[in-house]
């Protein structure tokens, strides 16, 4: 067995770990400061230095609140739900490559927790299952508006999984390839597959958007008809969980994004600085970071600009657009693929 | 129909174009909105260390006046408890012993004397009721508290301090226009 590597794997499992939950709690406070900035407020600037320490102000409240399970609900499964809910949104971290190929003391070790060939398809079940938590939260909760909001995302999750699916394949047409490592490769300099496939960029992102439940397709929390939603029963840490998985979603979805369309931790004309590889694999974490955020920026600055769909239109968009768009897009990408090889 | 307003807009029915439909242009457009507001100066002011500027009579926290030589005004007559529309002030009256003329400018005055601040209107209905010129409204903010009691205010919050130079100063609101007016008592309240 080989210890370093096992050693190594630890502590960035670790690291990977902290910065998710860590970037996922400043973004509750982001998206409070975008919320405010983008009305004319200033939003939370009391705790700290500019309200930084908001968001632990926030996890106190979240755990010193009574924990209340309703008698009707079903003890077991209402326990569940935040649970499927907060690990698969934290496994998903496991295939995104974070950065490049670090030399330590010689040895090259890769800066993604593992490699799985089937990397995408990783994602995608992960992502799946998520949509578990919520079901079984919204229904052992026993409440009407718990199991509609529950119903919901179900189907909304079903509807645009197909499209965000399909947009991948078209995707996967061009670099021919699953493993993420392999397609973030491809992207090298300013090789980024959202200029081949922009079509099915903005596919894959209006799923993305719908896929974590945020604004303009929140319906399954929609407070004004639902008062809440699925966690309409939750209260104390389990509804802390619940939300923030939603955060950990968003910053795992925008990763993906940029890992899939935006060349991940590839930075432009990096080979003409002439750095040490090192620096190189650290400068081009710290632009994977920075493309990152500005994902997790536009995903806030949509929220607080749309308002919510109406449930026939979202329906709409993804049966009647979104699917026939990105059936559309395979073909065409195939049709170019079959021209130009031939040729 | 004439509209209120020249932003109005007719409702119609029609098909929405092919640029409507696909949503992004009108998605950008309302994404520059936001963006615009983003960077625009913030209307929000921090309140304890900033204050809005108040107007000159501005009706805030009740003051109840002394005289001169620093004996209370009030004689605890009762106008301003009929005058107050929220039925907030109440008032024991008790009458002046020899001795406590010093303390007290009429032979009769108030010995308790409260307002309740959850239940006024900060009208200022009392300060023209009054005919001693005894209570008038600041530009004080009354403070928040976190059960309903202390929002009864007795004569320890509301009676002005003894010394002339923590006096409260009313001369804004008490201009000659204002004394003139009070004078004939026919031109106010009870119209
Ligand atoms: S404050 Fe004025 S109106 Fe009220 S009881 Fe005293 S003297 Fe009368
Ligand atoms: S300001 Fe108006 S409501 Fe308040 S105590 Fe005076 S009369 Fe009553």
């Amino acid at each position: 067995m080989d210890w370093t590597l096992l050693l190594y794997k630890t502590i960035f499992l670790f690291i990977i770990f902290l910065i998710t939950l860590v970037v996922a709690m400043y973004s509750t406070y982001g998206e409070r400061k975008v919320a405010a900035f983008m009305q004319d407020r200033i939003g939370p600037n009391r705790a700290g230095i500019f309200g930084l320490l908001q968001p632990l102000a926030d996890g106190v409240k979240m755990f010193m609140k009574e924990e209340i399970i309703p008698l009707t609900a079903n003890k077991k499964l209402f326990i569940l739900g935040p649970s499927i809910a907060m690990s698969t949104a934290l496994l998903t971290g496991v295939v995104i490559p974070w950065g490049g190929m670090l030399n330590i003391g010689g040895r090259e070790f890769s800066m993604q927790i593992t490699d799985l060939n089937i990397g995408i398809l990783y994602v995608f079940a992960m992502v799946s299952i998520g949509v578990y938590g919520i079901m079984i939260g919204g229904w052992a909760s026993n409440n009407k508006y718990a199991l509609l909001g529950a119903i919901r995302a179900a189907s909304q999750m079903i509807s645009y999984e197909l499209a965000m699916g399909m947009s991948i394949v078209a995707l996967v047409l061009t670099t021919g390839t699953l493993s993420l490592h392999e397609i973030v490769s491809q992207q090298h300099g300013m090789h980024w597959n959202v200029f081949y496939q922009p079509l099915g960029f903005l596919i894959f992102m209006t799923c993305a958007f719908a896929e974590t439940n945020r604004a303009p397709f929140d319906l399954p929390e929609c407070e004004t008809e639902l008062i809440g939603g699925y966690h309409t029963e939750y209260s104390s840490m389990k509804l802390g969980f619940y939300l923030f998985a939603e955060y950990i979603n968003m910053f795992i979805s925008s990763a993906v994004i940029v890992t899939l369309y935006f060349g991940g931790f590839n930075m432009p004309f990096i080979d003409q600085l002439g750095l040490s590889p090192n620096f190189v694999t650290l400068l081009g974490s710290l632009f994977f970071f920075l493309k990152i955020f500005a994902f997790i920026f536009l995903f806030m600055w949509i929220r607080w600009t749309l308002p919510r769909f109406r449930y026939d239109q979202l329906m709409n968009l993804g049966w009647k657009g979104l699917l026939p768009l990105a059936i559309f897009n395979i073909m065409a990408t195939g049709v170019y693929y079959y021209f130009t090889e031939l040729i | 129909m004439q509209s209120l307003t020249d932003r109005s807009k007719i409702a119609s029915d029609k098909k929405m174009s092919f640029l409507e439909k696909i949503y992004l242009p009108a998605i950008a457009k309302g994404m520059a909105i936001t963006l615009k507001h983003f960077f625009k100066k913030k209307a929000t002011i921090s309140y304890p260390e900033q204050k809005r500027e108040f107007s000159e009579v501005y009706r805030g926290q009740h003051v109840l006046k002394r005289d001169d030589i620093g004996r209370e005004r009030c004689t605890a007559c009762g106008l301003c408890a009929v005058a107050c529309p929220a039925e907030a002030i109440t008032m024991i009256a008790a009458e002046r012993k020899p001795g406590e003329e010093n303390l007290y400018r009429e032979e009769k005055y108030a010995a308790v004397y409260e307002i309740n601040m959850l239940r006024c209107i900060f009208c200022g209905d009392c300060e023209e009721a009054c005919p001693k010129e005894a209570i008038f409204l600041t530009d004080r903010i009354v403070a928040s508290q976190y059960e309903r009691e202390p929002f009864i205010y007795g004569k320890d919050i509301l009676l002005e301090p003894l010394d002339i130079e923590k006096r409260i100063d009313i001369s804004k609101r008490q201009t000659e226009s204002v004394l003139k007016f009070k004078e004939n008592k026919r031109f106010a309240h009870n119209k």
